[in-house]
């Protein structure tokens, strides 16, 4: 969409407290606050959308920058208004014994985290190359005029394509909340680490943010088995900066993408 | 008038001293001065180049780590048999490296950066500024680490007839922030109406222009981050030796909002836009403190600059200046203006 959405790693943290809220405090099954904590990030990505971004459609990118700062400062300071800022942990109804297989043990929640994460990253593939909405989305980010022509209601798209993000984030959130704890900075490192691994993959490249998901990752392990675990989470940095300057398009990108 | 106008304000500035007693009052003017000034090297980038850096605390941080460092003296082991000793220099000669080394950040960021503009830009100042965040955090041989720089001892300048004077108070304070602030502002101001700052004018209008009449597009870019990162260390290492103490807390990402908020409040791309921005969200907060949680603080904040970009896009300064210009056009020749109002106002005459 062109946006840098500061807002995202707030939903994150959001699917996060959302899961807090129906699993510890409303005692929800663990499942359905799963579905329930990304159906409201869904829509608290869509009223996002249309409060704030909707009237800013022919604003440069600077200006929509700006208010996406506003927000996220405005969303992170309420989180930590309404829940302090503790560290919150969120039970899970899986077993604590991990599985093992021959000399490597997994805990059954982060194989499900992982099992739930390739799902939908398989599920946006989908939605996004090969069903309608998939194509007016990207019909509308190529070029919103002939889109437009072509009768696609781009506004619809934009809030669709927003929530859609939001929803992801939010599952994110969801997922993670329980492995890690949940807590209102939560999101500032994951929106980081977003943008890191959405550059190394290419802007508008699923299939490049999945592979940058792992490079990522890997470049974090090694740089903080090798130099220091402090610079762990400093290797996303690195790694941005580093793209940028060497091949700004992302490693897999054919196409000239700099905006 | 504007002789007049300007005058009088400043007159007003130095002599708050005299008349404000309070030494919290003075401690919040300070602080407030140095991130003004802070946000006027920020809007020489986001205001006239039209590069909206998000790592600007990096800059305004090495300038009081660097400052702090070469006055308290450290020593660094490279390698087993090379180590780099450097004894405790004297404050002037620490606040001229710090200028120096933020400068040099500002030359490294600008030359390799510039390749990328917008958005990227955008996320490369802010990977920037957490890189460094984090190794001032992790490297504590050199910056202590959490355990933050302490002792920092206060800048001494050589005055005539007083000989080495101590900036020890509030009040001396006062005055280095005022005197470094001016000197910031006479340096962006000759540097925006210079050539180089009309250079600049035009690419952030239209790029492709400037570029085909001749102008060096990457030259000037450098040029005025370069110039921006100076006087956001000089900010720094002035913070640096009037806390004097400097933990990796002042690379946090919210300072580097506060000043974008303060610039765009203002009205970037006017010389006095960062300075009532600054004085507005340099003091708002002081006084909302006694009303409000930290966080309710922070969520108006947040609600402003939404609000600020929808209804005063272009800050304050324009906005009064362009509802004094209709009612007299005659005073204001000499001002400098958005380009399209003075265009406008070519136009019309």
């Amino acid at each position: 969409m062109r946006v840098v959405n500061f807002t995202h790693g707030e939903l994150y943290a959001f699917g996060a407290y959302m899961m807090y809220l129906w699993v510890m405090r409303l005692h929800a099954n663990f499942f359905v606050a799963l579905l329930l904590a990304v159906a409201l990030g869904v829509a608290l990505g869509a009223l996002i959308e249309f409060v704030l971004l909707r009237r800013l459609r022919t604003a440069d990118i600077d200006t929509t920058m700006l208010v996406m700062i506003g927000a996220w400062i405005a969303m992170q300071n309420a989180e930590q208004l309404i829940w302090s800022g503790v560290a919150l942990s969120i039970n899970t109804p899986f077993p604590a014994r991990p599985l093992q297989i021959g000399a490597v043990s997994i805990g059954w929640e982060r194989l499900f985290v992982f099992v739930v994460a390739v799902g939908l990253i398989a599920l946006t593939y989908y939605v996004i190359n090969r069903t309608r909405l998939g194509k007016a989305m990207r019909a509308t980010f190529q070029d919103r005029d002939t889109a437009m022509l072509m009768g696609i209601d781009v506004k619809r798209i934009n809030t669709a394509t927003f929530a859609l993000g939001s929803g992801l984030a939010a599952a994110a959130g969801a997922l993670l909340g329980p492995v890690f704890v949940v807590q209102p900075g939560m999101g500032d490192l994951a929106s980081l680490k977003a943008f890191a691994i959405v550059i190394l993959g290419g802007l508008g490249n699923i299939f490049g943010a999945t592979i940058g998901g792992f490079v990522l990752a890997f470049i974090e392990e090694l740089g903080a088995g090798y130099i220091s675990s402090g610079f762990r989470d400093g290797m996303g940095f690195l790694v941005i900066i580093l793209i940028l300057i060497f091949r700004p398009t992302g490693l897999f990108a054919q196409k000239e993408r700099i905006g | 008038m504007r002789r007049a106008a300007t005058v009088a304000g400043l007159a007003m500035l130095v002599s708050v001293p005299l008349w404000l007693k309070s030494p919290y009052f003075l401690h919040v003017l300070i602080i407030t001065g140095i991130f003004t000034t802070a946000a006027m090297s920020l809007n020489l980038l986001l205001g006239y180049t039209g590069q909206l850096s998000l790592g600007h605390v990096a800059f305004f941080g090495i300038g009081a780590y660097t400052s702090a460092l070469m006055s308290l003296g450290f020593d660094l082991e490279l390698t087993d048999t090379w180590k780099l000793v450097v004894e405790p220099k004297s404050t002037g000669v620490a606040f001229a490296a710090a200028v120096m080394v933020s400068a040099l950040f500002g030359w490294l960021i600008g030359r390799l950066s510039f390749k990328v503009r917008g958005a990227y830009f955008v996320i490369v100042s802010v990977s920037f500024a957490e890189v460094v965040r984090l190794v001032a955090l992790n490297w504590v041989d050199l910056t202590e680490g959490p355990m933050a720089l302490n002792n920092i001892p206060p800048l001494s300048v050589w005055l005539p007839e007083i000989g080495n004077y101590r900036v020890l108070g509030k009040v001396p304070n006062y005055y280095l922030m005022l005197a470094v602030g001016a000197v910031s502002y006479v340096v962006i101001a000759r540097l925006v109406h210079s050539r180089a700052g009309r250079a600049m004018t035009a690419l952030r209008e239209n790029e492709a222009l400037a570029t085909s009449v001749g102008v060096d597009v990457t030259r000037y870019l450098v040029l005025a981050t370069i110039v921006s990162a100076a006087t956001a260390g000089a900010a720094g290492a002035v913070y640096a030796h009037y806390v004097r103490i400097v933990d990796p807390d002042i690379f946090l990402f919210i300072y580097t909002v506060t000043m974008v908020i303060m610039v765009v409040t203002g009205g970037k791309g006017t010389l006095a836009g960062p300075i009532v921005g600054g004085v507005i969200f340099g003091i708002v907060p002081e006084i909302l403190r006694d009303l409000a949680g930290p966080e309710v603080q922070w969520i108006i904040y947040g609600i402003l600059m939404i609000l600020i970009v929808y209804f005063l896009p272009q800050g304050i300064v324009p906005a009064v200046r362009n509802g004094l210009q209709r009612r007299r056009e005659a005073t204001d020749a000499g001002m400098e203006g958005i380009t399209s109002t003075a265009a406008a106002r070519d136009g019309g005459t």
